[in-house]
This record gives structure tokens, sequence and C-alpha cells, in this order.
């Protein structure tokens, strides 16, 4: 059976769609059967980020309601052959789909793959339990800003209410610049106030637009290193042991002496 | 060495935003009101001094983080016996 992912945030923006498309693609570029499902009804994106959005025929809420069989709704990716998209749709709300609905789903496309990873829209409400429904594991996005590390925090805290194993944190947007200079949460800090297991650690890259415009994931160039933290966070997901480097953990040496100034500074 | 120089000078927003943060999730965590801290502080002292003396001013009450467990703390100096005069008769 399929590990059933969901990739989620609570605050919009924080990057889950580019999260979300890039540890699919570096999962299926690693050998494994992936499937990506866009639980954000109305608001779809993850076709465009791994740009299949010419290639929709049926959506999710066309699979819950009869109108096609799962297989027809699933596009299958230009680059990689096992990576798939189930896409949302976008003339339709959250309540198209329920959480039995989900798991239905997922539970069907189980059998086929090594992993579903699903992309959850920003809030608490509907969609957000549609996409955590059928989770085994849950991956929590956000950014080294207050407003995404409190949204983070009670996102947390629902999915321990829900049981559905510790959450796992993408730190995405580091800038090592602002870090060092004291300007911007470092990792550390972010690992101290949510309390909760580091899975990545992503920085601040104009890159991503640029693959974003594209509609390549990132994680699929071999030279980013923006990239390698994407293919660092599907290898241990794979149960691999990566070290954070200090290339990008926004720690390394400056970082550590001007942490250290700060807390010194109190 | 002028760019560690004003490392050194100066003191960076992120502090701000961890302890603002710090606070913040505090009572995101919490189903304490932060108004209510004072009220139950005052109900506390007033019902354990029903059973013992305490030095009122000393008391202090605090909502303690461990990973993401809360705990509410309470250190409440008690007055000692030895300092009061025997009672008259």
């Amino acid at each position: 059976m399929a590990r059933v992912i969901t990739v989620t945030s609570g605050k919009g923006g924080v990057g889950k769609t580019t999260a979300t498309a890039n540890i699919g693609a570096a999962l299926a570029a690693l050998g494994n059967k992936v499937v990506c499902i866009d639980a954000d009804i109305g608001l779809r994106n993850l076709d465009v980020v791994l740009g299949l959005e010419n290639r929709i025929v049926y959506d999710l809420v066309d699979v819950v309601e009869g109108r096609c069989k799962l297989r027809q709704a699933m596009i299958r990716d230009k680059r990689l052959e096992e990576l798939y998209l189930v896409p949302a749709a976008q003339t339709r709300d959250k309540s198209a789909v329920s959480p039995k609905d989900m798991k239905k789903v997922c539970d069907e496309l189980g059998k086929d793959f090594d992993f579903v990873i699903i992309d959850s829209p920003a809030g608490i409400e509907r969609g957000f339990k549609n996409a955590i429904a059928p989770a085994d594991e849950i991956i929590i996005v956000t950014n080294p800003e207050v407003s995404a590390v409190r949204d983070a925090d009670r996102i947390i805290g629902i999915v321990e209410a829900e049981q559905k194993g510790p959450a796992k944190l993408v730190v995405n947007r580091i800038n090592h610049d602002m870090v060092s200079r004291g300007d911007m949460l470092a990792v550390a800090d972010v690992l101290e106030l949510l309390a909760v297991e580091l899975i990545g650690i992503v920085p601040e890259d104009q890159a991503v637009l640029v693959s974003t415009n594209r509609g390549a994931p990132i994680s699929l160039e071999a030279k980013s290193k923006t990239g390698q933290a994407f293919r660092d966070i599907a290898r241990r997901i794979m149960g691999e042991q990566v070290a954070f480097t200090s290339a990008n953990g926004g720690g390394g040496f400056i970082g550590r002496l001007s942490k250290l100034i700060r807390s010194g500074g109190d | 060495m002028r760019n560690l120089a004003r490392l050194f000078n100066y003191k960076g927003s992120a502090n701000t935003a961890k302890e603002r943060l710090r606070l913040v999730l505090i009572h995101d965590r919490s189903t304490l009101p932060p108004g209510a801290m004072e009220e139950l502080r005052d109900e506390l002292i007033e019902v354990i001094s029903r059973h013992v003396d305490v030095e009122r001013s000393s008391v202090r009450l605090e909502i303690a983080q461990d990973g993401r467990t809360q705990r509410l703390l309470a250190d409440i100096p008690l007055k000692r016996a030895d300092q009061r005069l025997p009672e008259e008769y």
C-alpha cells in the first residue's frame, strides 16, 4: 500500500504547492511510483506548477461524482514515467468532496503507487479536513516569519489531535544573509518554538519562480541547490539519513556566531 | 572587519520575532485567556490561604512549555511559622 502524505501549512502562500510538486517529482525521479492529488478544489494550481495544465480532461470532482474512472483523471507527467497528477476541479468549491471521498480515492490509488502526495488548501476548514483525512503522514510547510510559524503551530495542534502521527516540518524560503544579520528567524529558532521534527530546509531562491514559469520542478535540476534541498526531503521521506548541511541550514559559522551575539545581548 | 563590527552593534529583529512568537504560541495553545491569569492567581491565593498563610505578593503563576505540552506552574511561598508572634491569651 502507498504511503499517503499530505502537505499543508495553515497560512497561504508559504510554498505548499511548490513543495508538493518538487517532493513528488523528486520521489518519482528516485524510482518511486508517485501520484499527486490537488485537494484545493476551486483554486487549483498544482497542474500549472507541474506544467500539466493543458492535458486536463477530468478532475477529482468528476471522479467523486462518478463521471469518469479514477484512471481517466490521472495525468502522466511528461518527464517522469512514474509521476501522475489528479487535478482539482476549478469551477466547484470544497464541499464537492468529502473526507470519505478522499479516503476512497486514496485507497484505490494505494494499490498501484508507492506514494500519494496530497496538496492541501490553506486554512483549517473543509478543504483542509478533506486533505488530511486519508493521510498517513503530514508534512507542514512554513516560512521563517511570524504569521507562518503561528499558523504552523495551530496546524500541528490539530494534526496531533487527529492522531496522524508526528507532523514533520519543512522550513521554506530561508535567507542566509538575513539570518546572519539577525533579521530572520533561524531554523533552530523555528524548531524551538514549534517543537516538531524537521524534514527539510529550503533556501529562498529566485530560480523557483523561473522553474514555476516554465512548469518544470526545480527538484529535477541536478545543479540547483534548492533542487537538492527538495531531493534531500524525498530521501528523508524514504528513510535515508541525510545531514542538514550548513549550505542549506542557515547555520554555519556566521549564523551560529550571530545567534550567539544576539542571545548574549538580551 | 567592518561587517563584523556592525554585527556586534546591530540587534536584529529576529530576536523580537522569536520572543513575540513565544508568547503568542503560549496563549494560542492554551484555553486560558491571557486576562484570566490574574483572576486565577487571586482565587488560588484565596483558597490556599484558608489552610496556610502565604506570602501573597510573591505568588507567581505561569504557563511553562515542555516540548508541545503545557504546564501551569504555581510558585506559592509560605509564611514562616517561627516569624509569627505567639498568640496571647
